[in-house]
Formats: structure tokens, C-alpha cells, sequence
């Protein structure tokens, strides 16, 4: 098995399933810059698309919206996940299964679930719908995806650098974060873009605790999928895939430096 | 620590753009979807100088159920006929105060004073229309004329049917003979059984998306409204549209103010707005329905005042029924409906 | 440092307030009637004499299991030729997987549309070898379809990311002994990829059955899944009760396959899926 296979068949297979995850993609990109609105046929390259799309209000508040309930939902469960974890970690083994019970239902549960259940819950409360309830909901949701990547990480650390912090005299805090925090930040970092990137590409959530006029873009585009053809939501798919693109490039690019750090640092 | 600082001052600068908003009035509508000219949004924002939060409901009954699930969120929200007469009899709309909409006297007599708002106490015309099929002229052996086309077996998969209960069943209802309104359960029964009958012919049920699919010609017919059938076949001139010779309905869509509006006056001003001449002439410009307003009718070329699909003759129009309130046999149709779609 | 247990106190909070209570009350909805407690809702979603739902979710669970079996056919051998290669190529690949997942779901299945409609792309083409019009959306065809394109990523990570794990020794081993290839994939690889193949299954599985917008999307209202009459119920008709009870048995049976599934599990499989 030493040799690596690089049968054609094998090779023509991985092709063709690319062209598959691919090629629709391609197809909307490329059909962003037809001058044409209809899709049998090609009008000449154009920015037009592109043009509405920065001119439509809808759109751009949307846009707004989303951006500032994935930062602000990530940034808060950032802070939340990692205490949480922290917590857990230090927790009796009962409290702490019991959390991560809890913590794994939002990722176990189908969607259409979470949404109603806090539809439901804001009902009950009378709360009224609109920003906020999208942006308790985005959280709860995204806590758990920061502590799962947390967590390993503190059961990697050296439990011993800590106690010896405490030994010499530092306070609680002090040694949390002068020698837990900088143990732990990759995973904390990745939590946080990992919650990111769910809370933006979530759909189905915010389509039940949205309100009030308050809509992410994935709501907008379904609203205007449901209308039919709409040439910006091309546009759309094609500066989203490149910001994607962007985007994991990032994370991928850290991960590799941390893996080459820790390599280095067993060494 | 220099991310996580930086993270902090854009959460900072988010905070601040929201609280920006603050000052301005904010106005809440809830309106059909692709159903308002283009810039009159922003227009009433710059002459009111307040925020308008505008969004937009699929069909009657996703927007009932969204008002009694979002409380206090809402002012203006523009339904049809049966459903103001279901809110006004579940106490869910306000009173209008008519000093504030004093536009109302150039809405035509036509379309006030309907058995659904005598009075008009609660409700302000917005636009009005019929319920037809628009059928593509090279893809139907002979034109088409009647709801009995839509279960022709030669159309096989080759129309849409309207996403929509009391449309669908009302189509049904008619085609058994009966009332659109009727609240014979026998009856509704009856008209159910006709639809699951029709199910495997139909492509699919959709909502708004059907205007870019007739024209792009993805279909020889489909279920419409009048205004939508304007706007298809200034796109496609291969299509027609049709009031079938069965009747049909005539519907209004009235402008209303819930009784628990945060913003009771300006959510009159935005009616009394949408009624000036220069709003209604370019809503109906872009939206193509019918218009109450009698100013922006009088101006109208006599093409469109004499075409047949926008300003139906007095017949024709005789031949329709206004859909009514159907009490708790609403959701006998609903239970219905849910039926013929999960089948 | 037994204080630092208080830690997740905040966590703990908001998790009862909008992750627990939230899913109680779902539970407590789906047995409210009008005068107290009913099992009514449940009565009309078990009605074996009409049994209307029982039938969408006998379809939603058969369309996402169709799928599921397409997106294992599909991605096992994809997986295993990925866990072939040689080191640097199999991650800049592995990360051309998970590209098109982060891209908006919506937008993929709208891709889909543009693709399959009458006058989309597809047909246009066909149209000018001369063939078709096919029918090619508002099918059961075009749903499975759907869930195929937006799942099987979640297929091919967690079987590629167990296969590559395999210990190469012990498929040397066995090929020592005199085993060719299809036995050793049969007796040896296969049985180890296992986990991954369970984790695969279930993130397929899972989303596909629950979903709403594929079937809307691509089936045009005409293959009404589980997910569309929940969402119908709740949006639409009004009816919470029967909608709480359908999100309940929903609920129900993905936890027990979820408990299930997890047996078999391989821990680090699923993980560290999505980056």
C-alpha cells in the first residue's frame, strides 16, 4: 500500500464530484454578470447586478443585520463558552456531563426545532419580536459550537502550570489570564470564528425569532426566492463565496501555524 | 488581547450606529409581498422624517397568524376583505380616525362602504383586483376560458395552482357549482375531493415566484391575480389572462391600523400618504393593480381605463363574489387545505 | 481554583432560560388543549384510520434515507480516494470540501433551481441536442436531489477523517497474510471506517429529514415533508398544539437515533467536521 494510487478512474471520480459541488455554483457567478435578467441566454458581460444589489435598502440592512448579530452573538459566546467550559472543566463529573448534555442539544436538535421552541418561549414571555430575540436566540446556538472547541483544549493543558501560578502568589484571575487564557486562546478563537460563520449562515432560526421588520439575509433571500427570479441574489452567491473563500483561507492559514507551534514546542 | 480589543471597538461602533436610529419615529408595515411602488417607502421616510420598518406576508393567513404570535410590533398592515372582517370581529384593528386621512375623498365610491367595513371605520382602500388564469397563447390548444381547464388532462403538469387556501378551494367550490363562502361542510368536503383529484396534474403551488416562471414560459397556465397578470404580460405578450366563465372572486386590499399599533398617528399618515394622488399613481404603476384612487383613474390613458384584465366591465365584475369571513368554518378549510398539500 | 467552577454559572442560566425551557415548553404546547391538558394533538397526527401525517412522515423519513444511501454511495469511495493521497494535496482538497458548505444554504439550493428549471439551464442545453423539455423540478427527484448537493460533505469529512487514521500496518498485516484487495477493504477497512460511516450517516440523515427548504424550493409545495407542515402549522394555519406535537415526535426520533448512532460513534470523527 506504500504506493499512492493515482488510477484514472480514481482521479476522473474526484473530478466529477467536484463538478458536481461546483459547477452550480459557477453557474450563478457567472450568471452575476450577465446583462441579461433571464437565464436562457447571455446579454454581455455587466456590473449591473452588482449595482442593485449595493443600491437595494432591503439587502444592505439585511446585510447589516447579519454582521452585527454574528459579531455580536460570537463575541458573547466567546466569553460565555469559555467560562463555560472553564467552569465545567472544574466542575464535579455529574455537573459537568448534565452541562454538556445540555450544550449538545442545540447541536443535536433540528433546526426547525430550536426555532420554534424559542418562538414558542418569547411568546410565552410576551417578548416581542424583532433584533434582540434574534440575537438571544443567535447565542444560544453558538455557545455550545465555542465550548466544544474549548474544551479539548483545557484537557490538553498542564494542569500543574496553573497551581504553581497559584503557589507563587497569583491571584485567581491573574492566572487565568497570564496562564490559562494564552493555553487555551486557539481554541477560543476558533470557537468564536466557528460561531462566526453558523450564526451567519443560519437560516431557519432566524426565520422564527425575527420580527418587526428585522430580517438577516438569508431571510432576504428567501423572501426573494419565493418572488422568482432575481439576479442580484447571483450577485449575492458570488461575493459571498468569495468572503467564504477569504474566510476559511484565515482559519486555515492559523490552524496549520498552530499546528507547526505545537509540533516545534514537543520538540 | 489587540483582536479582542479591536472586536470590542466595532461592537462599540455597532452599538452606536443602532442608537443612531433612535430619534426618529419608527413606523411598522406589514404588507403583501412585491405589492408597493419602489421608492414610496423612502419617500414617506424623508417626508415624515422617520424610520419605516417594511415587511412582507406570503398570503392572508401567514400574516393573521404572525400578528397574533408578534404583538405590539406592527401599525399598518394592508389585508383583503374576509380577513379585516375576521380582525374586526376578533378586535385585532383600530378605528380609524378620518380627520387624519383626509385623502379618503378621492377614493372612489366603488369600492367603499363593502359589506366587510361598512362605514369603512376600520379600513382604506388600497388597491383591488380579480382572482383569473393567465395562460400562455402558444402553449393551450384553444383559449382558455374556464376553472374546468385547470383540471383538463392534457395540461398534465403544465400549470400552476395558487398557493393559497381560500383561492384554491374557492376555484374548487365554484367549479362543484357552489358559493365561494360556502360553509356546508358536505360542500367543502366535496370541493376538497376536487383538488386532491386535480393534485397530479398541477406542477406546483406557488406564490409570487409564479410571474417569473409565465414569463420566462415555464408554464401554459396559471392561477393569478389581475395586477400580477398585467405585469406578466407587459413581459411576455404571449400571455392572456382570463376571468373564467364559472365567476371568480373580486377582492380589496385595504390599508388598516392594529388596535395595538405603538404608532397609531403616523400609521394614519402613512395611509392618508399612500392615498395622495402622486403615491397611488406610482404604486399602481408599478404594481399594476386596480385603483381606487379617483384622480390617478381619471388620468389613466383609456387603454389601460378600457382594458379588460385591469377595469373589468360591470358584467363580468357581476359574475364575482367577494370572499367572506367564514367564521369557525375557517379552519375546516384550513384542516382541508393542509390535507390536499401533504398528500 | 474550585471557585473557577462558578465559571460556567452564566452558561448555565441562559441555557435553562432559552435552550431547556424553550424545548419544555414545545413538550408542554403539544398537550395543551383548550381546557387543560389533551393527548388530542397527538391523536390527530396518530390517526391510524386517516393517517395524513403518519404518511408525510413515512415520506420525509424515506426521501432523507434515499438520500442518505445516495450521499454514502457517493462519498465513501470519494472519501477513500482523499484518504489515499499524498499529504499536502489531501488537505488543500479536504478544504475544497468544506468550501461550498460554508457558502449560504439557501443560495445552494436556489443554484439548483436556476439548473433544473424548464427554461434553466439544464433544459436549455438539452433543448439544443434537440431533447427535452425534462421535468426536472417540483419532483421527489429534485428534493433528494437537493439534499444530496447540500449534505454530502457532511458525508465525506467524518468517513475520510476515520479512514485516514487507519493504522497502514494493519492493512500491510493483512496483506501479509495473503488477503487481496477487496478482502482487505471488506475485512479490514471497511469495518474500521465504521464510525466515521455512522457519523457520516447521521449528519446526513438529520438535516435531511427535518428540512423545509429544499422540499419548498425544489418540490414547489407538491412533496410535503415533515419539516414543511411543521412550519405550515406554525406560520401559516395557526394550530400550535399539532404543530408542538409534530416538532415533538420529530424531536423524539432523532434523539433516539442520535443515542443510537453515538454508540457506535467514533469520538473524533464527528468533531472536528466542519473546519
Amino acid at each position: 500500500m506504500k504506493k499512492i494510487k493515482k488510477s484514472p478512474l480514481s482521479i476522473l471520480y474526484s473530478v466529477l464530484i467536484f463538478l458536481f459541488l461546483y459547477a452550480p455554483i459557477a453557474v450563478l457567478i457567472v450568471y452575476s454578470f450577465n446583462a441579461n435578467k433571464s437565464r436562457g441566454s447571455w446579454g454581455g458581460f455587466s456590473l449591473k447586478w452588482y449595482q442593485s444589489l449595493f443600491e437595494n435598502g432591503a439587502i444592505m440592512r439585511s446585510l447589516y443585520t447579519t454582521l452585527s448579530v454574528a459579531l455580536i452573538a460570537s463575541l458573547v459566546s466567546m466569553v460565555m463558552g469559555t467560562l463555560a467550559a472553564l467552569g465545567m472543566y472544574y466542575s464535579r463529573r455529574k455537573v459537568r456531563s448534565l452541562l454538556n448534555n445540555v450544550s449538545s442539544l442545540p447541536l443535536v436538535n433540528p433546526d426547525i426545532v430550536t426555532g420554534i421552541s424559542l418562538l414558542l418561549l418569547f411568546t410565552f414571555l410576551g417578548f416581542k419580536l424583532g433584533y434582540v430575540s434574534l440575537l438571544l436566540s443567535h447565542i444560544a446556538f453558538c455557545v455550545p459550537y465555542v465550548i466544544t472547541s474549548v474544551a479539548p483544549r483545557l484537557y490538553q493543558m498542564d494542569r500543574s502550570l496553573f497551581e504553581a501560578a497559584m503557589d507563587l502568589g497569583a491571584a485567581p484571575t491573574q492566572a487565568f489570564f497570564k496562564v490559562i487564557l494564552p493555553e487555551i486562546l486557539p481554541g477560543v478563537v476558533t470557537g468564536a470564528l466557528l460561531a462566526f460563520t453558523i450564526s451567519l449562515d443560519d437560516f431557519v432560526v432566524s426565520f422564527f425569532t425575527a420580527g418587526g421588520g428585522v430580517s438577516t439575509l438569508s431571510m432576504t433571500v428567501y423572501s426573494m426566492t419565493r418572488k422568482g427570479v432575481k439576479p442580484e441574489i447571483n450577485a449575492i452567491s458570488a461575493i459571498m463565496f468569495v468572503s467564504v473563500l477569504l474566510l476559511l483561507i484565515l482559519i486555515n492559514l492559523r490552524s496549520t501555524r498552530e499546528a507547526k507551534k505545537q509540533k516545534q514546542a514537543r520538540r | 488581547m489587540i483582536s479582542l480589543a479591536l472586536a470590542l471597538a466595532m461592537l462599540l461602533g455597532l452599538a452606536a450606529g443602532c442608537a443612531g436610529d433612535d430619534g426618529k419615529q419608527t413606523l411598522n408595515v406589514y404588507n403583501w409581498g412585491d405589492y408597493i411602488g419602489e421608492d414610496v417607502i423612502e419617500k414617506f421616510e424623508d417626508q415624515f422624517d422617520c424610520k419605516v420598518n417594511y415587511e412582507m406576508f406570503e398570503q392572508n393567513e401567514d400574516m393573521y397568524t404572525k400578528l397574533k404570535t408578534v404583538k405590539g410590533t406592527y401599525d399598518v398592515v394592508i389585508p383583503s376583505d374576509y380577513m379585516i372582517e375576521r380582525m374586526i370581529r376578533e378586535d385585532m384593528l383600530a378605528e380609524l380616525n378620518l380627520d387624519n386621512i383626509p385623502n379618503l375623498q378621492y377614493i372612489s365610491d366603488y369600492c367603499l362602504n363593502r359589506d366587510f367595513d361598512p362605514g369603512n371605520k376600520y379600513s382604506v382602500p388600497y388597491m383591488w383586483g380579480t382572482v383569473g388564469i393567465i395562460y400562455n397563447k402558444t402553449m393551450v390548444e384553444s383559449p382558455v376560458d374556464a376553472w374546468a381547464d385547470l383540471w383538463d388532462p392534457q395540461y398534465e403538469k403544465n400549470f400552476f395552482m395558487m398557493n393559497s387556501v381560500r383561492d384554491s378551494m374557492g376555484i374548487a367550490l365554484l367549479l362543484c357549482g357552489y358559493d365561494m363562502n360556502s360553509r356546508d361542510e358536505a360542500q367543502i368536503e366535496e370541493a376538497k375531493e376536487k383538488l386532491m383529484e386535480q393534485k397530479p396534474l398541477v406542477l406546483a403551488y406557488t406564490g409570487d415566484e409564479v410571474k417569473d416562471k409565465m414569463i420566462a414560459g415555464e408554464a401554459a397556465m396559471a392561477v393569478c391575480y389581475s395586477g400580477d397578470a398585467i405585469t406578466m404580460i407587459e413581459q411576455n405578450e404571449d400571455l392572456d389572462y382570463v376571468i373564467p366563465i364559472e365567476g371568480s372572486n373580486l377582492w380589496f386590499d385595504n390599508m388598516c391600523v392594529l388596535k395595538d399599533a405603538p404608532n397609531k398617528e403616523l400609521a394614519e399618515q402613512f395611509i392618508n400618504f399612500m392615498c395622495s394622488e402622486e403615491i397611488a399613481a406610482e404604486n399602481r404603476e408599478y404594481i399594476n393593480y386596480s385603483t381606487p384612487q379617483s384622480q390617478v383613474l381619471e388620468n389613466l390613458p383609456d387603454e389601460i381605463k378600457n382594458d379588460p384584465v385591469q377595469y373589468p366591465d360591470r358584467e363580468t365584475l357581476d359574475r364575482c363574489q367577494i370572499y367572506k369571513d367564514l367564521g369557525d368554518m375557517a379552519g375546516k378549510y384550513d384542516e382541508f387545505w393542509t390535507r390536499i398539500i401533504v398528500n | 481554583m474550585r471557585k473557577f467552577k462558578y465559571a460556567s454559572l452564566p452558561f448555565a442560566a441562559y441555557a435553562l432560560i432559552f435552550i431547556l425551557a424553550p424545548l419544555l415548553l414545545i413538550v408542554f404546547y403539544s398537550f395543551a388543549g383548550p381546557g387543560g391538558l389533551t393527548l388530542e394533538h397527538y391523536k390527530a397526527f396518530f390517526n391510524f384510520e386517516d393517517p395524513v401525517y403518519l404518511q408525510v412522515l413515512w415520506r420525509s423519513i424515506k426521501v432523507a434515507a434515499v438520500s442518505t444511501l445516495l450521499c454514502l454511495a457517493l462519498g465513501y469511495p470519494m472519501a477513500y480516494i482523499l484518504s489515499k493521497m499524498r499529504p499536502g494535496l489531501r488537505d488543500t482538497m479536504v478544504f475544497l470540501f468544506v468550501l461550498p458548505m460554508w457558502m449560504n444554504f439557501l443560495l445552494r439550493t436556489y443554484a439548483w433551481m436556476t439548473l433544473l428549471e424548464r427554461t434553466g439551464l439544464i433544459n436549455s442545453l438539452l433543448g439544443k441536442l434537440g431533447l427535452g423539455p425534462l421535468d426536472l423540478m417540483y419532483t421527489q427527484g429534485a428534493v433528494v436531489l437537493g439534499n444530496v448537493y447540500n449534505f454530502l460533505p457532511f458525508m465525506i469529512l467524518p468517513i475520510y477523517n476515520v479512514l485516514v487514521k487507519i493504522d497502514s500496518s494493519v492493512v500491510e498485516a493483512a496483506q501479509d497474510l495473503g488477503a487481496n484487495r477487496s478482502v482487505v477493504f471488506r475485512k479490514v477497512i471497511f469495518p474500521l471506517s465504521l464510525p466515521g460511516v455512522i457519523s457520516g450517516v447521521s449528519m446526513t440523515f438529520m438535516p435531511a429529514v427535518s428540512t423545509f427548504i429544499i422540499s419548498r424550493l425544489l418540490g414547489g409545495g407538491q412533496q410535503a415533508l415533515i419539516g414543511d407542515i411543521i412550519e405550515n402549522q406554525f406560520k401559516v394555519v395557526g394550530n400550535w398544539g399539532l404543530g408542538s406535537a409534530m416538532s415533538v415526535v420529530l424531536m423524539a426520533l432523532i434523539l433516539a437515533a442520535m443515542n443510537v448512532a453515538r454508540k457506535y460513534e467514533d469520538e473524533n470523527a464527528g468533531g472536528n467536521v466542519l473546519l
